[in-house]
């Protein structure tokens, strides 16, 4: 019964959003204020319906009520609830689903949280909104419905794919969605201002807490994707330029250019045209993404589920949006007025070199991921486009970007001093230089890129706090007062500082990867591998039962100096139901490095092929993108506060 | 500085960086992408040893031989031709005879294929699309049915 509820409520969901896609349109045009208002209503009860859809298949895979065919395809009675539950959205129609409800739940905080904005533009932008939802959820229940019956119902589930039965999946997909999806918020207040032929620093204000948000989630996610994948795929590796990675870097580099180029919007009111082009962009990448993920028109190392059919539906919504949106650009974008004028060197001049770099970079990607699609459409030869490339083209075009980024923080708005700012810098560069020198005294057969990493990574983590320290310090005054005075900095400041410097520590964590030790070997009980200045000793070979897998653990004792240190644990892990075996990784964290142990088949008379590396500094990763986040979830908090406090929800009634 | 002096910047500026661009990317393009190739091809174009390409097909039942050492040998086919392959490293979970799989690497002089790297399928079902359409052109195998058995 719950299963037809959940479908019901997908096909009410449709038909609402349908009404939220005409009404507020037609009261914007007539200036009816009823009809506009219509389109808060309509959000709240869409995502009502969608999240009542979610919920009863949620309930159907807890349930293990495998009458639904996606139930069955998808899960084993036997799997940990949290897997079950996640099992949700570890397949297609599941995905879609999530797909369409954080699209819902996005326009639904719209209306929720955008009651300053003002009637005409959050009713068309619900409307636009709507449009997308209107497109998903016709695509999911013609083609897609994930809670379609089967009979007889079988006795036992066909198991979740067991590389998904990880939480990664519990948490990557959601946060990337949030991102990817949150950007249609964006894309919305675009086509919005577009259709209103209004666009004004007022809109970019409204505009900008939203499009912050979708790219906080959006970095978590991809962090949390890259982290998954490094400990889940067992190769060591936590980036691979696979395309399905790109489809996730294209939205965040273009989200990145619009989170900076808005600001301009806001504070200067120049860049109008640029801004609301970039956030048609990024959502269409989003969509590309979208489409590139669920197809599985290349090659990737990263698919699941996907279904080529289906998926060239997609391709026919995004070129519907795409198209559509960039035509009502070039119809609008000319009769909107010029802004503010500023000078070469200025943060405006300085906000529009990484605007340049960013999407130059994103577009560099984006022929590096289509071309071998292009090439087989021209003459069918097939080809792969792998790391070398990206590697060649990506690092030089975004260093530039990533060296300037110390001085742009600091440059003052309309005109500013080149000269002084250097100077306040110096400090940083002085750091940078002396670690790169350093490490290229000590870099012992390490490629000489590494030592310039690790210079280009102390200066801009020392650069973007620079500017907390010197205006904090300005006056002097003891330890007491500064340290006061730079908590006393608007909280927007912090912001950067802290999302740039992380930045910095990423660039040190890929530095760092060039000093990572890397052992394969073949090791019996007893045996000793030495790897950098630890020991790893097997110990002993074990079999272990888990609720619906098998283990065959090899236990390693980790020493350093003979000392013992810790157990490490990596297993051979097989899964019945599917006859399929996954690696799991041992990692052993000290300080900001880790050891990570993986296995390969066991052989005859106990042989175990060992692949261990030690990662020096390998957390910097990860931790670089949490920062990033950090900052701007700062950013975020300061706007409210500067707004002043969030007109309270009116209870979204359904 | 004027309105159409600053416009004129601008678009000089971007339109150098995207040169620049431009100019990197194909430079990459030429000497940074890998050729799909199946062993008929291999055997038809007489490819050079040395030069760095795709190998995809199956892997022939009963060819798997993971020897001393850490060197793994085994042999891709298409059902026309085979090619023997060497890689030295763990082979992935979903390495299997009979299955489709996809390795990078060097073409050597004894016609062997010196690969360095093995791509691994997150799905026991899931068929590289290379190798999907190589294997129908040659007849061996149509959308849906499980791999061929090779041997």
């Amino acid at each position: 019964m719950t299963v037809e509820i959940g479908h019901f409520a997908l096909v009410l969901a449709l038909a609402v959003s349908a009404v939220q896609l005409v009404l507020p349109w037609l009261g914007a045009r007539r200036n009816d204020v009823v009809l506009m208002h219509l389109g808060d209503r309509a959000a709240g009860l869409q995502f009502l319906l969608v999240g009542v859809s979610f919920a009863c298949l949620a309930a159907a895979y807890l349930g293990s009520d495998f009458s639904v065919r996606n139930v069955y395809e998808n899960s084993h009675s036997l799997m940990p609830p949290i897997y079950k539950f996640s099992g949700v959205w570890g397949n297609h129609e599941g995905s879609l689903l999530l797909w369409a409800l954080i699209l819902a739940l996005s326009g639904a905080a719209v209306a929720a949280f955008g009651q300053g904005i003002p009637d005409r533009l959050r009713a068309l932008t619900l409307s636009v909104q709507a449009s997308v939802a209107v497109a998903f959820l016709l695509f999911m229940l013609f083609t897609s419905n994930p809670f379609e019956r089967q009979f007889p119902p079988p006795f036992e589930g066909r198991d979740l794919n067991p590389l998904l039965q990880d939480f990664g999946l519990a948490v990557h997909p959601p946060l990337l969605y949030v991102g990817y999806v949150g950007l249609s918020i964006a894309f919305s207040f675009a086509v919005a201002a577009l259709i209103d032929g209004r666009v004004d620093a007022a809109w970019a204000r409204f505009a900008r807490p939203w499009i912050l948000a979708a790219w906080i989630f959006l970095t978590l996610g991809i962090a949390m994707g890259s982290y998954w994948a490094y400990y889940e795929l067992g190769w060591g590796g936590w980036w691979f330029w696979d395309p399905v990675e790109n489809a996730s870097l294209m939205p965040w580099l273009a989200a990145t250019a619009l989170l900076h180029s808005v600001i301009v919007m806001e504070k200067r009111g120049a860049l109008k045209v640029w801004t609301i082009l970039l956030a048609i962009i990024a959502f269409s990448l989003s969509l590309l993404g979208t489409f590139i993920v669920r197809s599985g028109v290349l090659t990737s190392v990263h698919s699941f589920a996907s279904d080529p059919a289906r998926g060239v539906v997609i391709l026919g919504i995004l070129c519907f949006f795409i198209g559509g949106s960039l035509a009502l650009f070039a119809w609008r974008a000319s009769a909107l007025q010029q802004g503010g004028l500023f000078a070469p060197v200025s943060r405006e001049g300085a906000l529009v070199f990484n605007n340049l770099f960013l999407s130059v970079s994103c577009l560099a990607v984006l022929v590096g991921t289509l071309y071998p699609l292009a090439l087989e459409a021209w003459d069918g030869s097939k080809i792969s486009v792998g790391p070398p490339f990206f590697n060649l083209v990506f690092i030089p075009l975004t260093l530039p970007l990533v060296l300037a980024m110390p001085f742009g923080q600091q440059l003052s708005w309309k005109r500013g001093d080149l000269a002084a700012v250097s100077q306040r810098l110096l400090v940083a560069m002085g750091i940078g230089m002396v670690g790169m020198v350093v490490a290229f005294a000590m870099r012992g057969g390490v490629s000489a890129l590494a030592p310039v990493g690790i210079g280009i990574g102390l200066f801009v983590v020392a650069g973007s706090i620079s500017e907390i320290v010197s205006r904090a310090g300005r006056g002097g005054g003891g330890v007491g007062v500064v340290l006061r005075k730079a908590f006393g900095l608007p909280v927007s400041a912090w912001g950067a500082a802290i999302a740039h410097a992380g930045v910095g520590v990423m660039i040190l964590g890929v530095a760092a990867t060039a000093y990572e030790v890397e052992r394969i070997a073949n090791v019996r009980q007893g045996e000793v591998l030495s790897l950098g200045t630890y020991e790893l000793v097997l110990k002993d070979v074990q079999r272990r039962e888990g609720p619906n897998y098998r283990d065959t653990v090899a236990v390693f004792e980790v020493r350093r100096g003979g000392v013992l240190e810790d157990i490490a644990e990596p297993a051979k892990r097989i899964y019945p139901a599917r006859q399929m075996p996954t690696t799991e990784v041992a990692r052993i964290t000290r300080g900001f490095g880790q050891i990570y142990i993986a296995l390969g088949e066991t052989g005859p008379e106990g042989v175990v092929p060992v692949r261990a590396y030690w990662k020096p500094f390998v957390l910097f990763i990860w931790l670089g993108a949490v920062l990033m986040a950090l900052g701007g979830g700062l950013s975020l908090l300061e706007r409210r506060m500067r707004v002043g406090a969030p007109v309270p929800a009116k209870a979204v009634r359904a | 500085m004027t309105r159409k002096q600053r416009r004129f910047t601008l678009i000089t500026a971007a339109g150098i960086v995207l040169a620049l661009a431009a100019g990197l990317v194909l430079y990459a393009l030429r000497d940074n992408v890998a050729f799909f190739r199946t062993p008929s091809d291999v055997a038809e174009l007489k490819v050079q040893p040395g030069q760095r390409f795709r190998l995809g097909g199956l892997v022939e039942g009963g060819s798997v031989n993971k020897g001393v050492g850490e060197r793994v040998a085994f042999a891709v086919t298409d059902g026309k031709a085979t090619v023997k392959v060497s890689y030295q490293g763990i082979l992935p979970d979903l390495f299997r005879e009979g299955q489709g799989v996809v390795t990078e690497g060097v073409m050597q002089a004894d016609g062997s294929f010196r690969a360095d790297t093995v791509l691994a399928k997150h799905d026991e079902t899931y068929m590289p699309r290379e190798v999907a359409d190589a294997l129908k052109k040659q007849g061996l195998w149509k959308e849906g049915a499980p791999p061929p058995k090779t041997q």
